[in-house]
């Protein structure tokens, strides 16, 4: 540790602190440009100056190391004339363009400009202006109002781990850019708008959309991934018009991956906002009480065995509930929340959550990745590991097809036959042995089709060899797609005793569908007789299959409780109303059970939430994580010995499209387009 | 500058090291640890600048060639590309078969350096610097000090220096190089280096660095 002085206050820091660290740890604010704390230190804006004594000239504080006994001093005349000049240097080349500049009223440079600015120039030569590059159709650039900073360059290079941008030419002609021009290929290229602290990196389908003193801001959980990315809903007027990341250590640090965040247009789009009712073959608009009238008329006499339930993926934790309660009372036991199919084991939740946690990533020292694919599963989670990779001593195994994870990998096969070789041993299954904290990451898709329990079964087996089961450490993670799922788990939504899972229900096995936000499953397969309701917000695969619509509400309309992969539960508050005659999709099921005649036991959302913690306890813990031991090594359900020798899918195709939201968005379409459909074109 | 190359339609399809290269490039990795082979890009680029001078007759780095080293060296294409744009001394475009690198820093702008633009314009046809003359021959380009001050002015014509020079004699050069042949490097008035023009003036009472000796 290190005594320092800083404008009279004494600070204690850990050795190698950077100046400026000390000065926030004193709560001293120094402004700066360049200096990210989750960026290596470029120096190169000049802004963070402070006087150190005996120093002879100011001193860049986010690159000066304390010492022992060191004077700092953040508001002296001296130190205020020199962060005048650096800011009358950097306004040079800046244009003046503010009230045309989407940064405006969240811009560093505007706001540092208050402080240390000049009121006119003194520069009469000609200003600079650089060429605007396009970086794809998610970030926009006015590269005239770069102040060369480099933390973009540096986030690409760094967190992301696809250098793209870099710094081309130099002195005056310097610039920012991908020189060969291209579309910037990561799934976080988001957080480019959000780092840089000028208006030359700005958010491309929110361009001139609305002004950050207008906005309302509402906390958030993203449901695009099952990481459980920590989010701010922004919304003008009931309408919710961009969304950004929100600071959680534990989860997502300050990253939001590209679906979470453009997908927003996708909720205004093909949005139910009234209830249908088939009639004749044709969907006719319904009001409220005819529709739920008609479905209870519908159930009415139909034996609990002959109706089922499967939710989606991107319900929350309540309406699920209720839909379970409702069909509970109805006498039926075919509830699936395992659309894909997944032979997920729901009898232990150690078997289907990411166990390790995210922020667990950062003590592990060795990683098998099986089946999965986690720079597009969960963007944010990949940074995690590739940061954790950056910090040297990890070695990540992968079983799986050939992809870019933007961290180097030791590919051990692409397919089952490389899960069973390292079962028998082999140089990887020795690293992971002497591991101190090995992580076996299995992708949930992978446990799609027939090796499906098998593969569960001997990857948990193989973490049980490898001693990645401590009471200590629990190196067994699953690692989940859809938001939803893990809640749905942890509410029994799965096949109770003699129910049928999803399978059983299509062609005719079952005589009543309810279908809450489910789509992800091939709907045609539902028997011609079935009789279909489906309950959500977007005019989708299960939609169009449906007898009776009921317009739910989309994640930002609604208050509900979603857990992560990890198992963390996390609430997620209402920013805007559901559209037209859309409503909260709990209430919809507490009306209908009215109507029913068997009502739900609660009338509002405090008491069915009171509910949700009364059926798994683990709901009373809102955003905190207790992480747990293994310390009963019995193994899911299947055998680990009855692998075959299948290789593994691609786990995500398309990033961009994955759920009903954003299929609907045309900014996600656009990077369909983008990235998605050439490749596939020049793969053929 | 990507779209200028794309413009002049001038980016080759692909750039393969020729066994020349590669024997300069096999003794010049040999220099550093593997793990830091990126400290290879600079002379790597120049290496690639060499091969297409001595195979195309315009010595400039073409963006496939970046790729190439990029490739070789494991780093990312976007920080050879830096390395590129960074330095003057690698041309991003093609040049000329000659390379007139005319220096106008202060001393030699004092010593005539506008006579040497003058006189490399009124013989190549070019009109501004950074243009090449209409048969290839020639690129003019202005640089910076060239840190032969004491010769100034400077002309840089590919790798040598002609010192010394002034119009009449900028034009007799370029005539030289027109008819293939390769005037000596140096100053082109006779002097030894950057020694005093017309013979030693200083030390001449000491014998042994009289005339003659």
């Amino acid at each position: 540790m290190t005594k320092l002085t800083i404008d009279g206050i004494e600070v204690e820091v850990p050795n190698g602190t950077s100046v400026l660290q000390a000065c926030e740890q004193a709560g001293i604010e120094v402004p700066r440009f360049c200096y990210h704390e989750r960026l290596s230190v470029a120096g190169n804006c000049r802004m963070c100056l402070v006087e150190v004594e005996k120093a002879p000239k100011p001193v860049a504080s986010c690159a000066f190391p304390v010492a022992e006994g060191m004077v700092v001093k953040t508001d002296t005349p001296a130190v205020r004339a020199a962060r005048r000049g650096v800011m009358e240097f950097l306004l040079i080349n800046h244009p003046l363009d503010c009230p045309i500049c989407d940064q405006g009223g969240e811009c560093d440079l505007q706001d540092q400009a208050f402080s240390y600015g000049r009121d006119g120039s003194r520069f009469a030569e000609a200003k600079r202006a650089v060429k605007d590059k396009n970086l794809g159709p998610l970030v926009k650039t006015v590269m005239t109002r770069c102040i060369q900073c480099t933390r973009c360059v540096r986030f690409s290079a760094e967190i992301a781990g696809l250098s793209e941008l870099g710094a081309t030419e130099r002195g005056e002609s310097m610039e920012i850019g991908t020189y060969v021009e291209k579309a910037l290929s990561s799934e976080l290229s988001g957080n480019l708008v959000d780092i840089c602290p000028v208006g030359a990196l700005t958010n491309k389908p929110y361009a001139f959309v609305a002004r950050p003193w207008e906005l309302d801001r509402v906390d958030g959980i993203d449901v695009l991934d099952a990481t459980g990315t920590n989010i701010s809903i922004c919304s003008r007027g009931g309408d919710v018009l961009r969304i950004l990341p929100r600071v959680n250590e534990d989860v997502n640090e300050e990253w939001l991956a590209d679906k979470g965040r453009y997908s927003v247009d996708g909720l205004k789009r093909r949005r139910l906002d009234h209830a249908w009712i088939k009639r004749e073959g044709k969907l006719v608009k319904a009001g409220w009480q005819e529709a739920l009238v008609h479905v209870a008329e519908k159930i009415e006499g139909v034996p609990g065995d002959r109706i089922g339930g499967v939710v989606g993926d991107l319900v929350d934790a309540e309406s699920m509930l209720a839909l379970r309660d409702l069909l509970v009372s109805l006498g039926s036991g075919n509830l699936d929340c395992r659309q894909d199919g997944a032979a997920i084991d729901a009898s232990r939740r150690d078997f289907y959550t990411f166990n390790t946690s995210i922020a667990g990533i950062d003590e592990a020292d060795a990683i098998l990745l099986i089946g999965t694919n986690p720079r597009r599963e969960a963007p944010v989670l990949n940074a995690r590991i590739r940061k954790r990779q950056l910090a040297g001593g990890l070695a990540v195994g992968y079983i799986g097809e050939a992809a870019n994870l933007t961290y180097p990998v030791r590919a051990l096969g692409t397919g089952l036959p490389g899960l069973k070789q390292l079962l028998a041993g082999g140089a990887f299954a020795e690293v992971l042995k002497k591991a101190k904290k090995p992580m076996i990451v299995l992708g949930a898709s992978a446990l799609v089709g027939f090796d499906g329990a098998a593969l569960l079964a001997a990857a948990w087996k193989l973490a049980a060899d490898v001693g990645a089961l401590r009471p200590d450490w629990h190196g067994f993670n699953l690692l989940h797609q859809a938001a939803g799922r893990v809640g749905a788990l942890d509410l029994g939504f799965v096949p109770q005793a003699g129910g049928k899972d999803l399978v059983g229900m299509l062609d005719g096995g079952v005589d009543v569908l309810w279908l809450l936000g489910a789509d992800e499953f091939d709907t045609a397969r539902i028997g011609a007789n079935t009789f279909v309701i489906y309950q959500g917000h977007h005019g989708d695969a299960g939609a169009a299959r449906a007898d009776v619509i009921l317009p739910g509400a989309a994640y930002t309309e609604k208050t509900g409780t979603y857990v992560n992969t990890e198992g963390r539960v996390q609430r997620s508050y209402a920013a805007a109303r559901p559209p037209g005659e859309a409503r909260e999709d709990w209430k919809i099921l507490r009306a209908f059970s009215a109507v029913a005649g068997k009502p739900l036991p609660y009338d509002d959302l405090p008491a069915l939430q009171a509910r949700l913690e009364q059926a798994n306890p683990v709901f009373a813990h809102l955003g905190v994580l207790p992480r747990f031991g293994c310390s009963d090594l019995t193994g899911p359900a299947g055998d680990a010995n009855a692998l075959s020798d299948a290789a593994f899918a691609d786990p995500m195709p398309n990033y961009y499209q994955t759920d009903v939201i954003s299929r609907a968005s045309p900014t996600m379409a656009e990077c369909t387009a983008t990235y998605v459909t050439p490749i596939s074109v020049a793969a053929e | 500058m990507a779209d200028v190359m794309s413009k002049s339609g001038t980016e080759p399809a692909e750039f393969v090291f020729d066994a020349e290269s590669e024997a300069l490039i096999a003794v010049i990795l040999a220099k550093y640890p593997a793990e830091r082979k990126a400290s290879g890009t600079l002379p790597l680029l120049d290496v690639a600048q060499r091969q297409m001078a001595r195979l195309t007759g315009s010595a400039w780095v073409p963006r496939v060639a970046m790729d190439v080293i990029a490739a070789r060296l494991d780093v990312a294409a976007i920080r050879v590309y830096e390395v590129a744009t960074f330095y003057f001394m690698y041309n991003t475009k093609p040049v000329g078969t000659y390379h007139l690198q005319i220096c106008t820093t202060t001393p030699c702008w004092l010593r005539g350096s506008d006579e040497v633009v003058a006189a490399c314009k009124k013989h190549t046809g070019i009109k501004h610097f950074g243009e090449t003359s209409e048969d290839g021959m020639f690129t003019m380009t202005e640089v910076e000090c060239l840190g032969a001050c004491v010769n100034a002015p400077i002309l840089q014509i590919n790798d040598d220096f002609y010192e010394d020079v002034d119009g009449a004699s900028t034009e007799s050069l370029l005539a030289a190089l027109r008819r293939g042949e390769k005037p000596k490097a140096g100053s082109v008035i006779g002097r030894q280096t950057s020694a005093p023009e017309g013979g030693p003036n200083t030390l001449l009472d000491t014998p042994s660095f009289q005339a003659g000796e």
